[in-house]
């Protein structure tokens, strides 16, 4: 796949749906048709409350699983099977257990062909990128989570892949390291932007990261109930762009929008889910 | 606990075991009309632990008992090596073909159900009583342990690795190679204990059953004479064989098991 042209979007889904079957033969509608669009090298942030189906729109567009109407284009051309030019970086634990940190960044430039040696060269610099330089030789159940996660993000970052899909990566890092893992993720995007989909729960890293924030609504049957344009200036600098007025506007906005959402989630409130956006 | 103090304890129980033993059957509780003293433990039945020491001292001094550990030895590790070598095949085969496994389900089940003891004979006659009667019967016992440990190894990797392994770029080859091949390994690795045992258990079973050679015919051979001590003598010697492949399997499973959770220490 090329991007040939600029305008063709990175991700579009069109259309999509998808529902679980259960083996007794009940059926969930998770979410209904839904359109998506992520330019190339535009970073898109999904915001969501629980359960509304996040993953499982990155599940789509990752090609991991047919969508159950709809189509997925990547680069303009239709999606089937797995999508082979992007990372996804998943909300559970995935790194090869059997493998030390080194291994688990480096099997994704070996399998491609490349030579142990500069594989695990790159796998270096990456673990270093995400500070864990002196973690190579350490098996996953020896780090902790945050660390499980950053060797994830090199594994996945490593490979250069041309979209980016991150299930809430910053998921159980501390505030501080999630602000340091922000800059730097930000930093390698702004350096080679890459088409990113971006799921979070964390409306301030949302705002603070992507040029687009797409807020979905409670399941089942969820769709997008917004999409906000994030015009804040780049490059940012994250621990300064919350202080902006610009910010604070924003995330009243998106809040009004998601607030009623997550209440929905809790049945805190009595409206049936699909509410107008 | 530490260390001195657990072997201290290990220790202990084999002293109070062998003392019971002792006094047992030396020390005579009363006297029979006859005249003859009466033990607890009649020597006859129980011999002594003394006797029993000095006949397996006899037998590794004297050499007799070394041709019969090493068929032993040859028979199991035969039976190890083919019964451990199937049942990975056989077990990745079906793992990645649902059918096939769908299929062969209520046979690997039933066959699995038979105790083996009874396939002996029929060894005996098919591959006559030299040792590969026995080895196939030690594969019937291993073939099955390491089977079911594979297959369940390859099943049970997570959803969400396995996904990852695929974004990553890796074809069906790889998979194999990096996802499945690991994590079958570690389940066979978890069971290497018992299927040693088992490769044991066959060979020993067998050459119970009939053989000319063996530590099963040296047991054998004693009960047919009613000779307790040395039957005695055969246990012992079979026991320590069997702890001395149980280590070696723990010396060899160790630097391939590093990555497994459960080996944390704090120092
Ligand atoms: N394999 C499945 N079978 C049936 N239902 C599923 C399956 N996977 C997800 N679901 C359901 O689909 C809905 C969306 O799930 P999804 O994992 O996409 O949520 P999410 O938005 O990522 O939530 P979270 O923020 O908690 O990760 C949920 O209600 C979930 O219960
Ligand atoms: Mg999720």
């Amino acid at each position: 796949m090329t991007s040939a042209s600029t305008n063709v979007p990175a991700v579009a889904l069109k259309g999509v749906s998808v529902a679980y079957g259960f083996a007794g033969g009940g059926r969930y509608e998770a979410v209904q048709p839904v359109d998506v669009s992520v330019e190339d090298g535009e970073f898109v942030a999904i915001l969501g409350p629980t359960g509304c189906g996040k993953s499982t729109l990155l599940n789509i567009a990752a090609g991991l699983m047919p969508p159950s109407s709809g189509t997925s284009l990547i680069f303009g051309e239709r999606l089937s099977g797995l999508n082979t030019v992007a990372g996804y970086l998943f909300q559970q634990d995935a790194l090869m257990p059997w493998k030390t940190s080194r291994d688990n960044v480096a099997i994704g430039l070996e399998v491609r062909g490349m030579a142990r040696a500069e594989a695990l060269k790159q796998a270096d610099a990456f673990l270093k990128k995400v500070g864990l330089a002196s973690f190579g030789d350490r098996y996953p159940h020896q780090l902790s989570g945050g660390q499980k996660k950053r060797v994830a993000l090199a594994q996945v970052l490593v490979r250069e892949p041309k979209i980016l899909l991150m299930d809430e990566p910053f998921g159980p890092l501390d505030a501080q390291t999630r602000l340091i893992m922000s800059e730097l993720l930000l930093d390698l995007w702004q350096a080679d932007r890459k088409a990113v989909m971006f799921v979070t729960h964390d409306l301030d890293e949302a705002i603070a990261l992507s040029d687009r924030v797409l807020v979905m609504s409670a399941g089942p049957s969820s769709k997008i109930i917004g999409d906000f344009t994030i015009g804040l200036a780049r490059p940012r600098d994250i621990a300064e762009v919350r202080s902006l007025p610009e910010f604070h506007i924003l995330h009243n906005k998106i809040w009004n929008c998601l607030r009623d959402e997550v209440r929905k989630t809790y049945g805190l409130s009595d409206s049936k889910a699909g509410a107008a956006s | 606990m530490s260390r001195m103090k657990l072997l201290f304890l290990q220790v202990m129980v084999a002293v109070v075991g062998l003392t019971i033993w002792h006094l047992g059957s030396t020390v005579a509780i009363g006297v029979a009309s006859n005249g003859k003293p009466v033990h607890l433990l009649p020597p006859f039945f129980f011999s002594t632990p003394w006797d029993v020491i000095k006949r397996v001292v006899t037998m590794f001094v004297e050499g007799s008992v070394y041709k019969h550990l090493m068929i032993t030895l040859i028979e199991a590790t035969l039976a190890f090596a083919i019964g451990g070598i199937s049942g990975v095949a056989i077990g990745f085969w079906f793992a990645r073909k649902p059918l096939v496994a769908a299929v062969f389900d209520p046979y690997v089940k039933m066959m699995n159900a038979l105790p083996r003891v009874v396939l002996a004979p029929i060894f005996a006659l098919w591959f006559g009583l030299g040792i590969w009667s026995k080895v196939w019967l030690g594969v019937t016992l291993v073939f099955f342990i390491v089977f079911f440990n594979v297959y369940q190894g390859v099943r049970e990797v997570p959803q969400v690795v396995l996904s990852n392994a695929r974004m990553l770029g890796m074809n069906e080859r790889q998979l194999l190679r990096h996802v499945y091949w690991p994590a079958a390994l570690s389940w066979v690795f978890s069971s290497l204990h018992t299927s040693v045992g088992f490769a044991v258990v066959g060979a020993v079973v067998g050459e119970y059953l009939g053989s000319s050679a063996g530590l099963g015919y040296l047991i054998h051979q004693a009960e047919g004479v009613f000779d307790v001590t040395g039957v005695f003598a055969g246990m012992v010697i079979l026991m320590i064989f069997v702890m001395v492949i149980d280590f070696v399997v723990t010396m060899v499973e160790k630097p391939l098991l590093v990555w497994r959770p459960g080996e944390t220490k704090t120092v």
